[in-house]
């Protein structure tokens, strides 16, 4: 038995799953069994953060993936955002980098950043 | 004349005029501070905001941003970079900006939308040297998310409020050490989604029932000293622990921004540090409503958003009928429910349900918040996994209320279920 906390939504139900049979038992929907069979086989998170942005009103441009990345790529794809440098200007949701590190996410930004 | 000013262009403030402009009210004023709309939400850019009100976990600069179109596509005026510095009772708002310098604006309803700030080190005393590295925690968020700058390496956080838990990833994910987040109370504050993704996931270690207790460094600081404290939250001889830091962030919890609610001699509640407010989030001066975490510190952004629009829809029904009769409930507080906000409820409030948001004063597995009023019951809810960091609404039928007969009084409070 593991226990962990669901992170789908801010309930934060008290999830256990059976490591053997996959049972999830504590969840109040669907998204939290989903939730819990990921986190043994290969837990996955939305990564925010944010680049550098140039000649725009702001220093920096908050960005997150478009959908979570495995867990463990988590500090490989802070290092690549770190190399960027963003033209101002951005809109909320354009697409930065089509493929993160190879995880076959997408980052975008999250905040409207005129020139 | 303004039909409606609105103070602070936070979520609370932006919700609350377009809820107002969709309601028919015409003339609307938001006063902002800040050179940008938004409130806080610009320095909290990771994600989990909206998940009740848009179905999609969004960061706070995209929330923020969906609320900032509905302002732009309407008539809302906007002024940013402008400070709000008095109220008076005929609802005559003072400002100043560098482009108008000092004005005066009259309305007819005024929103009180100020947010919250952090309590600072000032409200907590802790032995030792007064270095430099020490930072609340949203300051250190500022700093790092909006301006770019790392504050420290190895670090230390205080307190297990929610914007400690965040930035505790964060300024791991940027690369420095987090040692401890070091709690004084048994449980912690922030929620439990944010102890599994910040800490756990991290490894980093939560200290319940611990606290620090020495500073030590000059210039800067070099470290601290963590104590386990006993109940009555006494540290412990012996139980010392020295954590080698250049940075102690402060999470240590928000107290809701009301020094002009305070000037324009309006109640504050002791409980919430914010205003008391009837049903529809009028405080005690006629006129005058407030919502967000002004009126009392929300966990969540969309509990805010919900009670602003609440908030801005009550604004359009005074303009248009004026104001509901002042005969109300009182509530009272018992069991550990510590408050509850509306703290009146109208007799004749023109709503089927209210709404009333609590909270609690320790963690309860399953659990009954009753409402009685001169000693019958009126309602009951059950609810379970309650814990002081997350509210609990109950809606409450106003026919229940009329049951109520010679008591202007209603408590809520908290049983046990086993
Ligand atoms: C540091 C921090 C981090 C947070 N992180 C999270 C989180 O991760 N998730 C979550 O759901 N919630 C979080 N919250 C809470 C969340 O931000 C709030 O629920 C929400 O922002 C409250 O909205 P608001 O409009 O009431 O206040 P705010 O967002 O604080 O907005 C208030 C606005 O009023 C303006 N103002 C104040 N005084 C004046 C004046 N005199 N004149 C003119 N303007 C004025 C301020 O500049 C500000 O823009 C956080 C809060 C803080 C303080």
């Amino acid at each position: 038995m593991r226990e962990m906390t669901c992170l789908e939504c801010p309930r934060g139900c008290q999830l256990s799953i059976d490591e053997e049979s996959l049972e999830v038992t504590g969840n109040s929907c669907e998204k939290g069994e989903a939730f819990a069979r990921a986190e043994i086989t290969n837990p996955v998170r939305v990564l925010t953060t944010t680049a550098v942005i140039e000649s725009g009103t702001d220093a920096m441009l908050p960005v997150r993936t478009q959908d979570p990345i495995p867990k463990s790529r988590m500090f490989e794809a802070m290092r690549f955002i770190k190399s960027l440098r963003v033209k101002a200007p951005v809109e909320v949701g354009d697409v930065l980098v089509r493929d993160l590190v190879g995880t076959g996410v997408a980052l975008i930004a999250t905040k409207s950043v005129k020139k | 004349m303004y039909d409606l000013i609105v103070v602070g262009g936070g979520p609370a403030g932006l919700a609350a005029a377009s809820a107002a402009w969709e309601k028919g009210v015409k003339k609307i004023l938001i006063l902002e501070r800040d050179r940008e709309l938004g409130g806080i939400l610009n320095q909290c850019i990771h994600n989990g905001f909206g998940v009740k009100t848009f179905g999609e976990a969004l960061s706070g600069p995209e929330y923020a941003d969906r609320f900032e179109r509905m302002v732009a596509e309407s008539g809302i005026e906007v002024k940013t970079d402008t400070m709000v510095l008095d109220i008076d009772e005929n609802r005559n708002v003072s400002a100043v900006n560098p482009v108008d310098g000092y004005v005066t604006y009259k309305a007819k309803a005024v929103i009180l939308a100020m947010g919250c700030r952090e309590r600072t080190r000032g409200a907590i005393s802790i032995p030792g040297t007064r270095p430099a590295g020490i930072f609340s925690a949203g300051t250190a968020q500022r700093y790092m998310n909006i301006d770019g700058f790392m504050v420290g390496k190895r670090v230390v956080i205080l307190g297990s409020g929610d914007i400690g838990l965040i930035m505790a990833r964060r300024m791991t994910l940027e690369g420095a050490k987090v040692l401890a987040c070091v709690e004084v109370m048994p449980v912690s504050s922030g929620l439990r989604a944010n102890i599994a993704r910040c800490l756990d996931d991290f490894g980093i270690p939560l200290l319940l029932s611990h606290t620090v207790t020495d500073i030590r460094g000059n210039k800067r600081i070099t470290g601290v000293t963590v104590q386990e404290v006993d109940s009555r939250m006494v540290p412990i001889p012996g139980t010392e622990q020295y954590f080698d830091c250049d940075t102690l962030l402060l999470s240590v919890g928000l107290v809701p921004e009301n020094e002009l609610t305070k000037k324009a001699g309006i109640g504050l509640d002791p409980r919430t540090r914010g205003a008391y407010v009837f049903e529809n989030r009028e405080t005690e001066n006629e006129g005058v409503f407030a919502c967000g975490n002004v009126l009392h510190v929300h966990d969540l952004v969309d509990y805010v958003s919900e009670e602003a629009r609440f908030a801005g829809e009550a604004v359009a029904d005074y303009i248009e009928n004026g104001e509901r009769p002042k005969e109300s409930f009182l509530l009272t507080t018992s069991g550990g429910v510590t408050y509850t906000v509306p703290q009146r409820i109208r007799k004749d409030s023109g709503m089927k349900l209210v709404n009333i948001y609590l909270r609690i004063n320790r963690k309860v597995k399953k659990g009954d918040i009753v409402i009685s009023a001169d000693d019958m019951e009126i309602a009951r809810y059950h609810k379970e996994n309650l814990a002081p960091g997350e509210m609990i609404t109950v809606a409450l039928p106003s026919v229940l209320m009329q049951k109520v007969s010679g008591s202007d009084m209603m408590d809520v409070s908290l049983e046990e279920v086993p």
